[in-house]
């Protein structure tokens, strides 16, 4: 199924939480957050969020600003 | 001589020293982020919110380097420019574990980067009832920084000048109507260009200064940072010392007695 992520179509399994995508690319354990089709989602709810088509998911982390 | 050369300010309930916060953008790496930070002496950090590059996402990060044990984050919501993405990234910061403190910034024209002082008072509303501590970026303009105040943030921030611009503080009148106005502390945020700029803030009475490019634009940042932290300090003191007054006429340092014949 397509999911976009921070804009870009990607591909992932049906079933695929968003656990597993935020595993998948390798910030499970990072210090990112986690928008849910434009609502916040606690990380402890990431396990139990099921993706379906055309979900839009953004990741967010902090840079440098001021 | 009052003996705490250091007095401390409160804001949203901690206590600081240092009333130089500092940006975190524009530095050559996080090495140099890192080392501006600590000669700055700053204990208020802004950092900004921004999507993980997912086809590189093991990047190292800015908060490997700048530790949230040692310092007081505060995410910004800079390049939102409605009120409802501020409210996004404010939501989306906190749930990134840092606090409750964000630096709100609604931008309203990409230019000057002024703020949309509407939309800065909508988003302010729903962040203060969401229990965020907001410090607003926000005009020079009494009014608004009023409101703003009124809604329940934590301080306000006026510009001194553009952000990034360098110019100093352009309207110090209007700050100091801010001043005498606010019961919450006036953080100058923006338009600062070097430490002369920044010991006429604390001289007039501003609780605090932010800046970024000042300090990272300079040919030497780390010995620009250093300064800042020293006109910080020299203008504070120089506020509490109380200054003479200006006459327009010399006054003699040296006894008129005891002349030679």
């Amino acid at each position: 199924m397509r999911v976009h992520i921070n804009g870009e179509d990607k591909q992932f399994d049906e079933g695929s939480s968003v656990a597993d995508v935020v595993a998948s690319l390798g910030l499970a354990g990072r210090r990112v957050a986690v928008e849910y089709n434009r609502e916040v989602l606690r990380a402890g709810d990431w396990a139990a969020t099921p993706l379906r088509e055309n979900d839009a998911l953004e990741i967010v982390h902090f840079v440098g600003g001021g | 001589m009052q003996n705490d050369i250091f007095d401390v300010f409160e804001l949203a309930g901690r206590s600081y020293r240092s009333r130089l916060l500092v940006g975190t953008g524009k530095y050559a790496d996080f090495e140099q982020t890192r080392l501006a930070i600590e000669a700055s002496g700053a204990e208020i950090v802004t950092v900004a919110v921004r999507r993980v590059n997912i086809t590189d996402p093991g990047k190292p990060n800015l908060l490997d380097h700048v530790d949230p044990k040692r310092y007081t984050i505060l995410p910004n919501t800079a390049g939102c420019y409605t009120a409802d993405d501020a409210i996004r990234t404010c939501r989306l910061a906190r749930e990134a574990g840092i606090g409750n403190l964000v630096k709100l910034e609604v931008i309203g024209d990409e230019k000057t980067l002024f703020p949309d002082v509407a939309a800065t008072i909508e988003a302010a509303k729903v962040l203060v009832a969401e229990g965020f501590d907001v410090l607003p970026y926000i005009t020079d303009d009494p009014v608004a920084c009023k409101r703003l105040e009124d809604i329940g943030c934590k301080a306000v921030m006026p510009l001194a000048a553009p952000i990034g611009s360098g110019l100093g503080i352009r309207n110090p009148y209007n700050i100091r109507l801010i001043l005498e106005q606010s019961s919450v502390p006036v953080i100058v945020d923006a338009g600062v260009g070097t430490a002369s700029d920044a010991a006429v803030a604390l001289e007039m009475g501003c609780t605090a200064v932010l800046m970024n490019t000042a300090i990272a634009g300079a040919k030497d940042p780390l010995l620009m940072a250093h300064a800042m932290k020293l006109g910080v300090e020299a203008g504070r003191a120089a506020y509490r010392a109380g200054r003479m007054p200006r006459r327009l006429y010399a006054t003699a340092s040296s006894p008129l007695t005891d002349l030679l014949g």
